[in-house]
């Protein structure tokens, strides 16, 4: 049997690994945006310059043809079905048939059709093409604007900042992540921001984007509140779309991603959907970790026929200039005493809300303190009482030795 | 002082550091290589250049150790001031994460008395120079049997007291110490060659080899130094034991060759001399016996390892780039496993890098 998969991002890779884990069939990855797989996430420490993009690939470039997984640097165009089995072309005129195809096309960024957004030093931060971009956009420019109070938002913030450029941040929410934090959280990273010299707009969004004079290059932008924001360069930082077109254009059926099963199963016998792309009925889980989730899943679907795909407790983490966080379970951003159980040191920059649904606990957020998944997961799990949790926290603390006690 | 309130929101940062060319191979760190290699080849072998430069220091030579500075005295001094000042560097660079501040500090201190002061001071009495830092087989003399049976039957009890001490780090300590805490204890808390690579190193970290050849070499060839340094003290002891086994005449010329070869050409110009171009661990990683040794104990016989938390890591590689003994500790991390690598010096620095809070120095 003959497995293609489109897309090396963590979900086609994954697949990728697990299928020749548990199988002998033919792997070949065609992928588009870099020769060999690399870590998204880590594109901001490549623009920071704490590692080199090479130091982002997981694994060694023998590692593929060690382990049969033929890569082609390649742009799927169009994917066809018919009796014979299905068939793929590629942007370079040669053509696969496949048995089994994986759609693990990724997400592309969402923009809403500002004017000026196609002006030269506007971009996305995204794909190793905006990697490039920013290394050009940043030459000789001093002001920024970064439009987007996201994870990707605060990232290219703090890539820009550590470039020297004097970053200007539009954010839609009256507090940092808002729709996700507690006020409290919220209050801690908008400060921590701030206090890095990132002059923080909140409740304001991008009205249009002005070029300099001869139509040249992006000027300054103009905000929801009528300002004139200086910007030499602009990183459009409001979400990502599943990249859907090449599966639309196949057939298969989509909606916001391509539709799937819990099986991962599209609309098109044999061919399969995971990752960013990928919409359940319950919607798109758009996350590095449930990408690998998938690729491992569906590896077992197709080899071992394994059921249905069953998401465990929910966990997500990111880093907000020097403050991580972390969270497991589910932690409503209206938490507050009725419902949570909030510790916050002397410091006011590390903070660890348990939240809890009448005495059982249902999520644990810790922010500049690090904590143990399986622990968390297990509390969580096992409906443990808001009390045992506190009593036995430091458990869960996962911070390097010598830090200072949590006293939750 | 509590740095924790003081520098929370200031914490370690690695900007810049692919692009400076002290750091990343540019044409400075060759020359910052060529003068410590150089540096290195006089003191050990053609010391007459440095004669002047050694006799600044007299006076201090004459205050510490009650005679006028040579060579060693000068060597002795420059490392010391090297990891002192550049700990100091690393101290503000690391001051938010307590395990480095602690580390730092045992380091800089076991370094200026154990390796500095004392040694002088017992010179300076007429007593023996000695390392009570340094053991078997980092330094293979001091187990040699003209030494050992010298201070033990002493009736000094300074001296019978360094024999004992060396007896016991050997046999009990490094065992004892390495089963509950890993190879850290020594290598990133009390030896000097770490101290000078977690000082003055530090900047060079990013430059170790990560490739799995790497490894495969690294396993080679620090095995094999362990094994030359275990025959070498063999024939030491069999000739003192039995003068007249045919072996006899050769043990001291084996004993030299070891001496030239690993004690001074790889440990010092090599380990020293290379760290702008391989990072600070280069003798500790590929010649280190002693690493050797406690790293067969690590990864046999110890608690020690680095965990990783459940399926926290997005690969990002920072741990793995900024490992100074060349370790993949992403090929781990990201499948969710343990990290207990022979080689691991439990620096901790993956631990710190690491954006999502995945790893952690644990003696479970
Ligand atoms: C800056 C940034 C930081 C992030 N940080 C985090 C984080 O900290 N934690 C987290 O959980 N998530 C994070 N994410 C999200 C995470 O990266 C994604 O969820 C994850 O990468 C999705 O993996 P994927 O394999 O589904 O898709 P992708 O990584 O997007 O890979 C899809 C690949 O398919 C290729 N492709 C698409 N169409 C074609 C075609 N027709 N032919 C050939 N190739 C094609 C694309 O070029 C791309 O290389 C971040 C995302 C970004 C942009
Ligand atoms: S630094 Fe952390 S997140 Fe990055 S690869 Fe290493 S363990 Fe994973």
């Amino acid at each position: 049997m003959r497995i293609v998969i489109i897309g090396n991002g963590v979900a086609g890779i994954t697949a990728a690994r697990y299928l020749r884990k548990l199988s002998d069939h033919e792997i070949i990855v065609v992928s588009e945006e870099a020769p060999y797989h690399f870590s998204r996430p880590a594109m901001m420490y490549v623009s920071m310059g704490h590692m080199t993009f090479d130091n982002t690939k997981p694994y060694e470039d023998w590692f593929w043809k060690k382990n049969r997984i033929e890569l082609m640097h390649d742009t799927v165009i169009a994917v066809a079905s018919s009796n014979a089995g299905l068939h793929i072309s590629l942007r370079s005129g040669s053509t696969i048939d496949a048995d089994t195809i994986i759609f693990a096309t990724g997400s592309e960024p969402a923009w809403f059709g500002w004017t000026g957004e196609h002006l030269p030093g506007v971009q996305a931060y995204v794909h190793k093409s905006d990697l490039e971009a920013l290394e050009r956009n940043v030459q000789g420019a001093r002001n920024a604007v970064v439009v987007g109070g996201g994870l990707i938002g605060v990232e290219a913030a703090e890539v820009l900042h550590a470039r020297g450029l004097h970053v200007t941040m539009l954010v839609r929410e009256s507090g940092f992540y808002r729709r996700v934090f507690p006020a409290e959280e919220s209050d801690i990273i908008t400060k921590h921001i701030a206090a890095q010299g990132i002059d923080l707009r909140l409740s304001t969004e991008l009205d249009r984007i002005v070029g300099g004079e001869n139509g040249g290059r992006v000027n300054h932008v103009i905000s929801s509140s009528g300002e004139c924001i200086q910007a030499d360069v602009v990183i459009l930082a409001t979400g990502v779309k599943p990249t859907i077109d090449l599966a639309t254009q196949s057939g298969l059926n989509t909606d916001r991603g391509v539709l799937i099963n819990d099986r991962f199963e599209t609309s098109l016998p044999n061919v399969f959907a995971i990752g960013d792309c990928a919409q359940f009925e319950h919607g798109v889980e758009q996350l590095w970790y449930a990408a690998r989730a998938h690729g491992e899943h569906v590896a077992r679907v197709i080899i071992e026929g394994a059921g249905p795909y069953v998401r465990g407790t929910y966990f997500n983490s990111a880093k907000f200039f020097d403050l991580e966080w972390q969270v497991y379970g589910v932690i409503p951003p209206e938490s507050d005493e009725s419902n949570s159980v909030y510790w916050n040191d002397a410091s006011s920059t590390r903070s660890v809300r348990i939240a809890h649904n009448n005495g059982i606990v249902v999520g644990v957020h810790g922010i500049g303190v690090r904590l143990r998944q399986e622990t968390c997961v297990n509390w969580i799990e096992s409906c443990t009482s808001i009390d045992i949790v506190q009593k036995q926290f430091q458990k869960a603390v996962f911070d390097p030795e010598f830090t200072r006690k949590v006293t939750v | 002082m509590n740095y924790i309130e003081l520098t929370v929101p200031d914490a370690m940062r690695n900007h810049g550091t692919m692009w400076s060319r002290w750091k990343n191979r540019g044409v400075p760190a060759y020359l910052l290589a060529l003068v410590l290699t150089g540096f290195y080849i006089l003191v050990y072998w053609f010391p007459e250049p440095l004669a002047p430069l050694a006799s600044l220091l007299d006076p201090l030579a004459q205050l510490l150790r009650g005679s006028a500075a040579d060579r060693w005295f000068l060597y002795g001094t420059v490392y010391t001031v090297a990891v002192l000042v550049m700990g100091v560097r690393m101290l503000l660079r690391y001051r938010t994460q307590r395990y480095h501040v602690y580390r730092t500090l045992t380091l800089m201190t076991v370094q200026l008395m154990m390796s500095y002061l004392i040694p002088a001071l017992l010179a300076r009495m007429g007593s023996k120079e000695f390392y009570f830092s340094y053991f078997w087989p980092l330094k293979p003399e001091y187990l040699f049997p003209s030494n050992i049976s010298a201070l033990v039957q002493s009736d000094n009890g300074l001296l019978m007291f360094m024999g004992f001490w060396t007896i016991t780090m050997t046999v009990v300590a490094t065992p004892v110490l390495t089963y509950f805490y890993g190879k850290r204890w020594y290598c990133s808390w009390v030896c000097g060659c770490g101290a000078l690579a977690e000082t003055a190193g530090d900047p060079f970290r990013q430059n170790s080899d990560k490739t799995l050849t790497a490894w495969k070499i690294e396993r080679w060839m620090v095995h094999s130094v362990l094994a030359s340094v275990v025959a070498v003290t063999g024939l030491i002891w069999w000739a003192n034991v039995d003068p007249a086994s045919p072996v006899a005449p050769y043990a001291q010329d084996a004993n030299n060759v070891y001496g030239f070869l690993i004690g001074s050409v790889f440990s010092g110009v090599i380990g020293v001399g290379f760290y702008p171009l391989m990072g600070a661990r280069v003798w500790c990683r590929f010649g280190c016996p002693m690493a050797a040794v406690l790293g067969l104990l690590q990864k046999y016989a110890s608690r020690f390892r680095i965990t990783t938390n459940g399926s926290q890591c997005i690969s990002c590689g920072n741990c793995s780039t900024h490992c100074e003994m060349g370790i993949d500790v992403r090929a781990y991390a990201q499948r969710g496993e343990d990290i207990k690598r022979s080689s691991c010096v439990g620096c901790g620095v993956c631990a710190t890098v690491c954006p999502r809070g995945v790893l952690k120095l644990e003696n479970k």
